[in-house]
């Protein structure tokens, strides 16, 4: 056993993990206060890296006098209030109206707006690839073993478990937290304690897209290109993390997003020595899906109804 | 009626083999329609821009001196967005509704794989620019390349690493795409054969963004040379991050990488690797140099190695047409089929029984941004 080679690959999956993690926290919040997914949360994800490669374009003059830090600092919050705002769009638009429909008909229309960001993205920005600026001066520090850690991969790991701290503390400590709770609890019973269920509605959709957004920023920062179809792989392996986890459980969607992200690399990495061709990649998390659903459909943390959210 | 007939052949088509063409219509009396069918978008734009820039250049220049056999060519251009399935459905339509009597297309062998039986149970003869596996052309007799194929391609390459003393190799391919798994294959089997190793064997699909877990892999195989089969936007990236994992020996790749696009997202990590092509913009010759004059001034850019490929298949389709003497399926074909020693800007090309081009290929290298000439292999 190679020590270096398996904490190199430890590194990989992990800052490959912190991004499923940050887009699955949308879809199980989302599904904690209406019961749905929403399948255009991969598109927003995408959104948050081209308005992080707009933003930076325009505010280029401004930058040069700053450090890079702050200019990484405002590009990651620009993306983060696009995203927030888009995602009450969407709410307000194509799922307000059907909420009293079927959960079928928001789901199909969750489809409809997914299609339809791609396909506007494709339109403004073109289908090329496209490649993402350096936010951040990157050097590669090495660590013992012979593995390496770039600069951007800590700036990545370390900004999530932020977010997340930040995240838990929303909800956990905040009136609008405990909105979100009771909500997910029972939504009669809420509003009739005054909830008011539109205001913590859009306020989800608001907190879970602004975390995709810096996703969609890091995901830029460690993988340099982004296309208008970015999101679509991406966005389902954080819904199949979502259920790992525990569809509706917010610790459980982020440790569902690092597994996966972990499985994944662990599979391509080591595909000699385990004899599945690296080619699978995009199979392990649906193989991971099929079989939480055949024998944990609750996922890994889905009995803690407390905490749903 | 002509509609209905149109219309009955588009739904049957499919499903009866070998059915004959709709006699050309009145329009076709007057103009020689052909059809091109490129990916003018989506993730390897690159190619079917640049190829797409070469062919109207071609039919421009005919047109401009008078056209074919007296009558003006007409090109239809059809987007496949990079897509597969696309190819076959733009292909489909192009001969059952403009009725073309020649198809140029596409770069990327996979696509050219999708649309050359449509092309062969049609009896439109299709040349394709740029795809370099042998599949292609065996789909059956309408179907051509004015290219050299990757069993060449892909020992070209093997000879290359071997001269330079890298004989422990590992290899990145795409296996979504037909071209990275043939090369890939051809280059494998001659790299063996002649003393060298595979290290390491990795795989990954287009579209891919994370090669760490794949690179990783690679790195602790200390291979002294690497080849990256596939196309230029996973080759870009693909030297960016090996070069953050610490891997510093040369990358080597195939035509696919040929684009601009190559050194734009990879920026400095894609110097100092190699990439065998068609052709080299810093060829003396005075074919080339004129095509690039002629290229700059219609386009103000550089042309690449599938520009002047869409360039050449096209000029070598009016050269049959003229030969043949008509544009009609059988004739056109068989005088395809017979081209011999046409002077073409990547060479001289004259196709063999199985409707193949055998042309030296060149190795070119990245310095300062810029693709630059190392050498040239011939077959």
């Amino acid at each position: 056993m190679d020590w270096g080679n398996f904490t190199q690959q430890l590194v990989n999956g992990l800052s490959l993990g912190a991004i499923y993690a940050l887009i699955a926290l949308g879809y199980t919040m989302v599904y904690g206060v209406l019961r749905f997914i929403n399948f255009a949360h991969g598109d927003v994800f995408m959104i948050g890296a081209f308005t992080g490669l707009y933003a930076h374009s325009w505010l280029k003059p401004v930058f040069a006098f700053l450090p890079d830090y702050v200019s990484g600092v405002v590009t990651l919050l620009a993306a983060m209030a696009a995203c927030a705002l888009l995602g009450v769009v969407i709410e307000k638009l194509a799922y307000k109206p059907l909420r009293e429909r079927s959960r079928l008909t928001a789901l199909i229309t969750a489809i409809g707006v997914s299609l339809f960001l791609s396909y506007s993205a494709q339109l403004l920005f073109g289908a090329a690839p496209r490649g993402f600026p350096e936010l951040i001066k990157n050097h590669t520090h090495s660590l013992p073993g012979g593995a390496s850690v770039t600069t951007e991969q800590i700036v990545v790991l370390v900004v999530t478990l932020l977010l997340l701290l930040a995240l838990r503390y929303i909800v956990m400590n905040t009136r609008m937290g405990l909105a979100m709770r009771a909500l997910s609890n029972n939504p009669t019973a809420a509003s009739l304690m005054g909830v008011n269920t539109d205001a913590v509605i859009s306020f989800t959709f608001a907190l879970g897209s602004a975390l995709a957004g810096a996703a969609g920023i890091f995901f830029a920062l460690l993988y340099q290109a982004i296309d208008p179809f970015m999101g679509i792989l991406p966005g389902v392996k954080a819904f199949v993390a979502a259920v790992l986890g525990g569809i509706g459980n917010i610790p459980g969607a982020a440790l569902g997003g690092v597994l996966i992200g972990m499985v994944e690399t662990f599979v391509v990495g080591y595909s000699n020595r385990i004899g599945i061709p690296s080619g699978y990649r995009d199979a392990v998390a649906f193989v991971i899906l099929i079989l939480i659903l055949l024998f944990k459909p609750s996922g890994l943390l889905g009995k803690s109804d407390r905490e749903k959210v | 009626m002509k509609n209905f007939i149109v219309a009955a052949v588009l739904l049957a088509g499919p499903a009866i083999t070998g059915c004959k063409r709709v006699p050309s219509g009145e329009a076709s009396s007057k103009e020689i329609v052909i059809g091109e069918f490129a990916s003018l978008t989506g993730g390897t734009a690159s190619f079917g821009q640049s190829s797409h820039k070469g062919v109207q250049m071609a039919v421009d220049e005919v047109n401009a001196s008078g056209g074919v056999l007296g009558k003006p060519v007409r090109l239809v251009v059809e987007d496949n967005q990079s897509k597969a399935g696309e190819a076959a459905t733009v292909v489909r339509r192009m001969i059952s509704r403009d009725q073309i009597v020649a198809l140029i297309g596409e770069v990327a062998s996979s696509r050219s794989l999708e649309a050359a039986p449509i092309a062969q149970q049609n009896k439109v003869p299709m040349i394709s620019p740029a795809s370099t596996n042998p599949k292609v052309t065996e789909v059956g007799d309408y179907i051509f390349r004015v290219c050299f194929i990757d069993p060449f391609q892909g020992a070209v390459l093997a000879k290359f690493m071997l001269e330079r003393g890298w004989k422990n190799v590992a290899i990145l391919t795409d296996v979504k795409q037909d071209y990275a798994v043939g090369l890939t294959e051809f280059f494998e089997s001659y790299l063996t054969k002649n003393g060298g190793t595979i290290v390491s064997d990795q795989s990954y699909s287009s579209g891919d963004k994370d090669f760490k877990a794949q690179l990783t892999s690679i790195r602790a195989s200390n291979p002294q040379a690497i080849l990256v089969s596939g196309y230029y936007n996973e080759a870009g990236l693909i030297a960016s991050q090996a070069r953050e994992l610490g891997l510093t020996v040369p990358l080597l790749g195939g035509d696919g990488w040929d684009s601009p696009s190559l050194v734009q997202v990879a920026g400095n990590t894609m110097e100092g690797n190699y990439f065998s092509n068609h052709f080299s913009a810093e060829d003396t010759s005075p074919a080339v140099q004129n095509f690039l004059r002629k290229f700059q001034e219609k386009y103000k850019e550089e042309p690449d190695a599938m520009a002047a490929l869409g360039y050449d298949a096209t000029m070598l389709l009016f050269d049959a047409m003229k030969r043949a003497g008509s544009t009609e399926s059988d004739g056109l074909r068989a005088a395809i089929a017979s081209s011999k020693n046409f002077p073409g800007v990547t060479g001289s090309i004259t196709l063999d029984e199985k409707r193949n081009a055998s042309k030296p290929a060149v190795i070119l290298t990245v310095k300062d941004g810029k693709f630059r000439y190392v050498e040239t292999v011939t077959p």
